[in-house]
């Protein structure tokens, strides 16, 4: 048997880490910092301040212990680093780490006296946790499918590492009104750009018989409170403009933003108190400050270098391929702009993926991927491009082989859920676990082969906040309590037909659905669906044409699927059906309790 | 050879006192697993046998057996991260041997750095040993409940995270074993656990007791770690949380948290 493994780790070349994001000396800051705090030298708001900035949130009902968030800027990420993540999560968290919906990783449960050894050893590869939390500009991201994306115009990349490079340990965003979030996509239909605070889109134009680099600008967008779909700027902001109007949104929030209303202080706020037109106004008079009066000259350091990839030499296949790889590769991989090649996603639980399996995902992204690193993806995922085809088959056996080869990634199949009761403050339920428990039926029921799931999604926060996303899911849900006399029970508000592409729009409430109906719920609806359905129509149209009152036969409305929903949600006596009141998890019956939010997505 | 407080010894170390036989070294995985191979000289003592009757007579006569007397520098070595190791080493410790250290790997990475292992069973002329208990450095369930008030003990509990969220002994502190090793050796280096253990502000004045799960392998290797950085008195709980349980006990609980479904296990 002659497998060409291809080892890019010993060449050095590819897997090299270019950028360091790391600065050893906050480390010893740090671990000093805890100590007088411990020692009562500063106080207990200047250090959780100190804390946030530095990337530590509390976790819940204790700040003994933190989560800590490891930035990953435009989501990239090289096998040494996910080795090294795999060692911390050993040494002093849960032995699991944790993709967020923000291509950060997060190692949770860390003891307070030990983050700034995470921190040590993330410094020796480069990474860093600065500005992950608290009110600063947190991670930049980027489209997953960067670069090898057929819609895409160009690669943002580049643009994203220089945004996220020259914004880091910027003073400007030390201390803003609140947390700032920019996002480059590839193009309209993959990404996050009309929910960030700044959202960009690459894109090109022909000026004066000239094609220019440029973006598609999106401000003020977000979720949580007051969630809204971001305003495109203008019709075009060409790339040297760039820096000028990142610079300029930042700098009228830090000037204009509400510090004084924490609930409020979200640049959406600002627009929408002001009105988008007399924002854009001021803004565009800012900008052209910004332009002439920077004292140095500022530009966007951006390495546009060609990357150069080595195809993979084709190996001979010589053991058959396990079944289930036509499922897998329909549910878990794309076509990439770049001929014979595919980009696969990796589908873990609810993000979570433990320390052995890291390992394992830096070995195979050392030998399948032919740009030799990993990209975290928007959907608690990890997506491992450039892989040629022809090795397509080898690599899904051995998938399966070490326990990677979950199905359903980039389906309905892969919800989301934030951390809810397992770590955050602010929690009301356990949405981390309930987004685990639908993955599972989903798979057994293997809903996740069914082509007209694939474009839907369900998104699940454990609070009204949002971290879980779910204004722009398919279906999404909220967590709350419930109450049948005097017993309390865990629900979720169900909200449907959200989006975050070029249509954007957030979810239109439909009901309250107690915690334990919520899968019922879910198959109730795909059950209707299928009875209702046109000719090749998908969940996602029809629900998105019931949000708009539109249905054609007998669901027409949100209040249809209302009332078919309802039957479900009648509370059972407690002597009845303990369970129902009963939140996933182990855990003594339900009763909501919360502490002080530093919102942890 | 190591001095008596050496706590771990490196394999160029080893390799030069078994060359001169200044040395006895103890395997102490399974029977089988000693059959198919070992390093050279070694004798087997699976952690099994020695569980089986841990009493200090018992003890001395297997050491006996080995031609261990109060005088032979022992190293012990294993396959599961040193912790059944330390779990030996320290039992050698408490009938009153005073030169006994851990090799710092474990026998996969002596067999991965292509060092000598051999087949051969060997047999040593039988020695006497003498038994002098050191009571100072085990600790018990009684001596537990008052350590903590009357000596300012610290408690350390080397199970993993999720374990001691759910359940400890009220006012332990908790240092997983993994973050004792690196992923080379079964203990970090001296310096860096220092410094682990500082910042946990224990100091090397602390009264210390470690425990684990069930027969004290994991705290073993803790107790070495404690040993390896200086820090003070260290002690054993070597029935460990096993038996705080089944006495029934007070235990404490991290409320209020599904930290379980965190997990990817
Ligand atoms: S604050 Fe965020 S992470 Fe916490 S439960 Fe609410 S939505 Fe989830």
């Amino acid at each position: 048997m002659d497998h060409s493994k291809l080892d890019y780790s010993k060449s050095g070349k590819l897997s090299e880490i270019k950028i360091n994001w790391a600065k050893p000396e906050e480390v010893e800051t740090f671990a000093k910092t805890v100590k007088h705090y411990r020692q009562d030298k500063i106080s207990h708001d200047d250090f959780r301040r100190f804390r946030l900035q530095h990337g530590a949130y509390g976790s819940r009902m204790t700040e003994d212990y933190s989560m800590v968030r490891i930035k990953i800027p435009a989501g990239e990420i090289h096998p040494r680093q996910l080795e090294k993540i795999a060692d911390l999560s050993e040494y002093y968290s849960i032995g699991s780490a944790h993709v967020s919906t923000r291509q950060n990783i997060q190692l949770h449960w860390v003891i307070l006296e030990d983050v700034s050894e995470v921190m040590r050893g993330l410094a020796e590869v480069g990474l860093t946790t600065r500005e992950a939390c608290g009110n600063t500009v947190r991670n930049v991201m980027c489209s997953p499918l960067a670069n090898v994306c057929p819609n895409e115009e160009f690669d943002p990349t580049p643009y994203a590492i220089a945004t996220a490079k020259f914004l880091l340990r910027n003073p400007l965003c030390q201390s803003l009104p609140r947390k700032f979030k920019i996002n480059y996509t590839c193009c309209d239909d993959h990404g996050m750009a009309r929910i960030a605070d700044i959202g960009l889109i690459p894109q090109h134009k022909e000026i004066d018989g000239k094609i220019k680099k440029g973006f598609k600008v999106f401000l003020g967008g977000g979720l949580g409170n007051w969630s809204s779909v971001g305003y495109q700027l203008e019709e075009f902001t060409p790339e040297d403009d760039l820096l000028y109007t990142i610079l300029a949104v930042i700098k009228l929030f830090d000037r204009l933003g509400n510090r004084k209303n924490m609930a409020r202080n979200r640049l959406r706020y600002l627009v929408n108190e002001m009105g988008w037109e007399k924002f854009r106004s001021i803004f565009l008079k800012k900008r052209q400050v910004t332009r002439t009066t920077q004292s140095i000259i500022h530009k966007l350091d951006v390495d546009d270098t060609p990357q150069e990839y080595t195809p993979p030499v084709v190996s001979v296949e010589t053991s058959s391929t396990p079944a289930g790889y036509s499922r897998w590769l329909k549910t878990n991989t794309l076509k990439q702009k770049q001929d014979g090649f595919r980009v696969v996603f990796l589908a873990f639980e609810a993000g979570d993926i433990t320390s052995n399996h890291l390992r394992m995902i830096a070995q195979i992204a050392r030998e399948f991927s032919a740009e030799g690193k990993i990209r975290n993806g928007f959907i608690q995922n990890m997506a491992l491009r450039w892989v040629a085809e022809s090795e397509l088959s080898r690599l899904y056996s051995k998938l399966v082989e070490v326990g990677l080869a979950k199905t359903g990634a980039l389906t309905m199949a892969s919800p989301i859920g934030c951390t809810g009761t397992t770590s955050c403050n602010l929690a009301i339920t356990n949405s981390h676990r309930l987004a685990k428990e639908i993955q599972r039926k989903f798979l057994e029921l293997g809903l996740d082969n069914d082509e007209a799931l694939q474009d839907s999604s369900i998104k699940i926060s454990g609070c009204p906040n949002s971290c879980g996303q779910h204004e722009i899911a398919t279906i999404g849900f909220y967590g709350g309590g419930g109450r049948s006399g005097k017993d309390m029970y865990p629900l979720y508000t169900m909200q449907l037909g959200g989006r975050a592409d070029g249509e954007a729009r957030l979810g239109a409430t439909c009901i309250r659905m107690p915690a334990k109906r919520v899968i019922p719920a879910i198959l109730k609806i795909i059950d209707v669906f299928k009875s209702e359905r046109k000719q090749n129509e998908t969940l996602s149209s029809w629900i998105q044409k019931i949000v708009e009152g539109k249905g054609e036969t007998n669901v027409k409305s949100v209040r249809d699927i209302k009332n078919i929903l309802e039957p479900l949600t009648k509370a059972p006596l407690i002597k009845e059906d303990k369970d129902f009141f009963m939140d996933y998890g182990i855990g003594e019956s339900y009763h909501v309790k919360t502490g002080k939010g530093e919102c942890a997505a | 050879m190591g001095k008596s407080n050496s706590t771990t010894i490196d394999v160029d170390s080893l390799r030069s006192s078994i060359r001169d036989k200044s040395v006895r070294v103890i395997d102490i995985r399974k029977e089988e697993e000693y059959k198919q191979d070992h390093i050279p000289g070694s004798v087997n003592l699976p952690l099994a046998t020695l569980l089986s009757d841990d009493s200090p007579e018992k003890i001395v006569q297997l050491v006996n057996s080995f031609g261990i007397d109060d005088e032979t520098p022992v190293v012990v070595y294993d396959n599961t991260f040193g912790a059944l190791a330390s779990r030996v080493a320290w039992t050698l410790e408490y009938i009153g041997h005073s030169d006994v250290s851990l090799l710092d790997v474990t026998f996969d990475t002596w067999k991965k750095i292509c060092l000598e292992t051999t087949r051969e069973i060997n047999d040593y002329p039988k020695k006497e040993h003498s038994i002098k208990l050191r009571p100072e450095i085990l600790a018990t369930a009684n001596y537990l409940e008052t350590a903590k008030k009357k000596n300012g003990s610290i408690l350390v509990d080397n199970r993993e995270r999720l374990n001691y969220l759910e359940q400890h002994i009220p006012g332990a502190i908790n240092i997983p074993y993994r973050m004792l090793s690196s992923s080379e050796k079964i203990l970090k280096p001296k310096e860096e656990l220092k410094r682990l253990f500082q910042n946990r502000n224990i100091s090397s004045d602390s009264e210390l007791v470690t425990y684990c799960g069930s027969v004290g392998t994991l705290s073993g290797l803790g107790y070495y770690a404690l040993k390896k950085a200086e820090m003070g008195n260290t002690k054993l709980y070597v029935h460990s949380f096993k038996e705080w349980k089944s006495l029934e006990k007070p235990t404490e609980t991290q409320e209020s948290a599904h930290y379980w479904d965190l997990s990817a296990e």
